[in-house]
């Protein structure tokens, strides 16, 4: 087989992995989208703070240390434990939850009504405390997240390839076990807002908010278990890329992926930021493989955004969104 | 003044002459006044409402019925007066905890779950009948299994109550009016509320339908004794199935009693017949 075609192989191997990552940070956002009509544009940087408070977590950082030491003069930083990687997984699946609590009952319950672009700019205020907020929590120093994921070269697939192709391919299981996780809690959401009661309570308010609440169903309640979920979404999308790449402030920027992903997908379909997140990972790699070194590279920046562009241009609703018809 | 008091009813129900059991009074509205701004959609209105029932709200377009139904629901608070129901002062209510306590509605411009099935509509009308925790869901222990094994089994036999089987798996929003108007019933039964609220169910339908409509009705009452309070223009209707009418105009209530005491009220008359008011 020639090289190009073993390396663009990889290369698409690789792209998948990626995709994978996108569809979940794109499915935070369509959680919301769907059942507030929210363009939650704090779903990056929740991702950060999630992941920097894992890490403050497992290694026993005192919280708002330097407010602290500020104030009271004192000198402390570490609790002088670590705390297990699960367990610390499971206390920032906690804080997520509160922190959905809190979202809820401080911003957006005292927006109910208003107009998109009003809830917009109330994710952006959010956006900016959030990251203030883990700046002070945790400090803003790069930190390296370790959940004991394996990394490097997997071995397996290097041989394999190698003794079919001639050819080793380089994946990484870091992208291996990120796509794995990706996947079951993809699966897991899709199965529990199909077939469970809060499942159906959630897809009830995304249809139609005052038809929800005739049948008894608690709009907050929904809203914060939303909030919840894409909480978590931003959790394990966190541990995935501050994994790869270390904890810091450009792990927020990872929702910049997200945006062409839901442009492809649609906003509101969960199928469509599935498919839109692997088109998109597997698009940028192989066009940044096959045309970035004719145009000088770093194509990842804006490849996906064009993509997009062209397709919203052709199917303005999306890959999966239903076609929009105007009666009249 | 002209205050129309309620007919005289025995305290603690009756017998219809169709031989249906009419029981105490379920639902009282006390002095109910609403406004918008300038606007007074409910001025100072009582009445009750008995179990078993079927109780007509009429009056003419922008009289304050569909006001009245949100009041009761909890989707409009009142600025002044009290709503009681089974015998205690009802608080300040939001729209989710009314129907947690029993009371299903229907809404005059059809608000169902357009981009979900007939069966998963219906369904959401059982929400408040499945007690499995987030965490049993989540995980879909035994309990939630069960539950919603039973609760599919009741839908299923609401959806062939009012004969949508043929539909059950269609999405909504690919209905004609007329059916999603029956739907939005079946998802309100589906609650087997103790109350039920219908807005103007036969609004928009042609005359087979709003026979089959009137049928459905009269089945729900009869079958499942459920209070119902139905808001309705044609007046045929009215006369055929309610056992009381109140009679709305301009906010206020003009009317009140059995159909034929309403049909020979002047003031009702007037108001229907387009007299100016003064
Ligand atoms: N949410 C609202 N905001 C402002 N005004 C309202 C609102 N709801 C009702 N009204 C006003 O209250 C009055 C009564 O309206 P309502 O819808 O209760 O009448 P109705 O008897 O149901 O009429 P129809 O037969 O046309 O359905 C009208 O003047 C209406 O404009
Ligand atoms: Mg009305």
């Amino acid at each position: 087989m020639p090289d190009q075609l073993l390396w663009a192989m990889e290369v698409t191997a690789n792209g998948l992995l990626n995709g994978v990552m996108y569809a979940l940070v794109a499915l935070g956002f369509v959680l919301i989208f769907k059942a507030s009509g929210i363009f939650n544009y704090a779903q990056g940087v929740m991702a950060l703070f999630a992941a920097m408070t894992l890490v403050g977590i497992q290694d026993g950082r005192v919280p708002f240390a330097h407010l602290i030491n500020a104030i009271f003069g004192t000198d402390i930083h570490y609790f002088g434990w670590e705390v297990p990687a699960l367990a610390a997984i499971l206390l920032t699946v906690g804080v997520m939850v509160v922190f959905a609590w809190a979202v809820q009952r401080f911003i957006f319950k005292h927006l109910v009504g208003q107009e998109p672009i009003i809830l917009f700019m109330a994710t952006i205020g959010l956006a900016y405390f959030l990251e203030g907020t883990s700046d002070l929590m945790w400090g803003s120093e790069i930190r390296n997240l370790d959940v004991g994921l394996p990394q490097g070269i997997n071995p397996v697939i290097d041989e394999a390839t190698f003794n079919l192709f001639g050819y080793g391919f380089f994946i990484d299981n870091l992208d291996i076990s990120a796509a794995i996780v990706a996947t079951l809690l993809v699966a897991g959401l899709v199965a529990y807002t199909q077939y469970t009661k809060q499942g159906r309570a959630m897809r009830a308010v995304a249809d139609d908010h005052q038809a929800a609440l005739s049948v008894g169903i608690k709009l907050n309640y929904v809203w914060v278990l939303v909030w919840s979920l894409a909480g978590l979404a931003a959790l394990v999308a966190g541990i995935m890329w501050g994994s790869k790449s270390g904890v810091q402030f450009s792990l927020s920027l990872i929702a910049l992926k997200a945006l062409p992903v839901l442009m492809l997908g649609g906003f509101t379909s969960i199928p469509g930021a599935i498919v839109g997140g692997l088109i998109i990972g597997v698009g940028e790699a192989l066009f940044e493989f096959s045309i970035g070194p004719l145009i000088g590279g770093a194509t990842e920046n804006w490849f996906a955004y064009v993509l997009a562009l062209v397709f919203l241009i052709f199917r303005p609703q999306g890959l999966f969104g239903e076609k929009i018809i105007e009666r009249v | 003044m002209n205050q129309m008091t309620a007919p005289a009813a025995p305290q603690d129900g009756y017998v219809t002459e169709d031989g249906r059991t009419i029981g105490g009074v379920v639902m009282e509205m006390r002095n109910i006044t609403l406004r918008f701004g300038g606007v007074v959609a409910i001025k100072d209105i009582s009445f009750d409402i008995r179990e078993g029932e079927i109780r007509a709200i009429i009056g003419p377009n922008g009289a304050g019925k569909s006001s009245m139904l949100n009041v009761i629901s909890g989707f409009y608070h009142p600025q002044e007066g009290e709503v009681w129901y089974k015998g205690e002062k009802r608080p300040p209510m939001r729209p989710y905890q009314v129907a947690r306590q029993g009371i299903a509605r229907t809404f005059q411009n059809i608000a169902l779950f357009e981009g979900m099935t007939v069966l998963d509509n219906v369904m959401t009308g059982r929400l408040n009948h499945m007690t499995a925790s987030i965490l049993d869901q989540a995980f879909w222990w035994g309990k939630a299994q069960k539950e919603e094994t039973a609760n599919r089994q009741k839908a299923e036999e609401i959806i062939d109550f009012l004969e949508i089987q043929n539909i059950r798996k269609t999405p909504v929003g690919r209905l004609p009016y007329g059916l999603k108007k029956r739907v939005e019933l079946a998802r309100a039964l589906a609650a087997e509320p103790k109350i039920l609220l219908l807005d103007e169910p036969m609004a928009g339908m042609n005359v087979e339908e709003k026979e089959d409509m009137s049928r459905f009705v009269l089945d729900v009452n009869d079958e499942f004794g459920t209070t119902i309070v139905l808001i309705e223009h044609d007046m045929g209707v009215v006369m055929d199935l309610s056992d009381r009418v109140v009679v709305m105009d301009y906010g206020r209530k003009i009317g009140d009693g059995t159909p034929d005491e309403v049909r020979s009220n002047q003031e009702v008359i007037d108001a229907y017949l387009g007299v100016s008011h003064d």
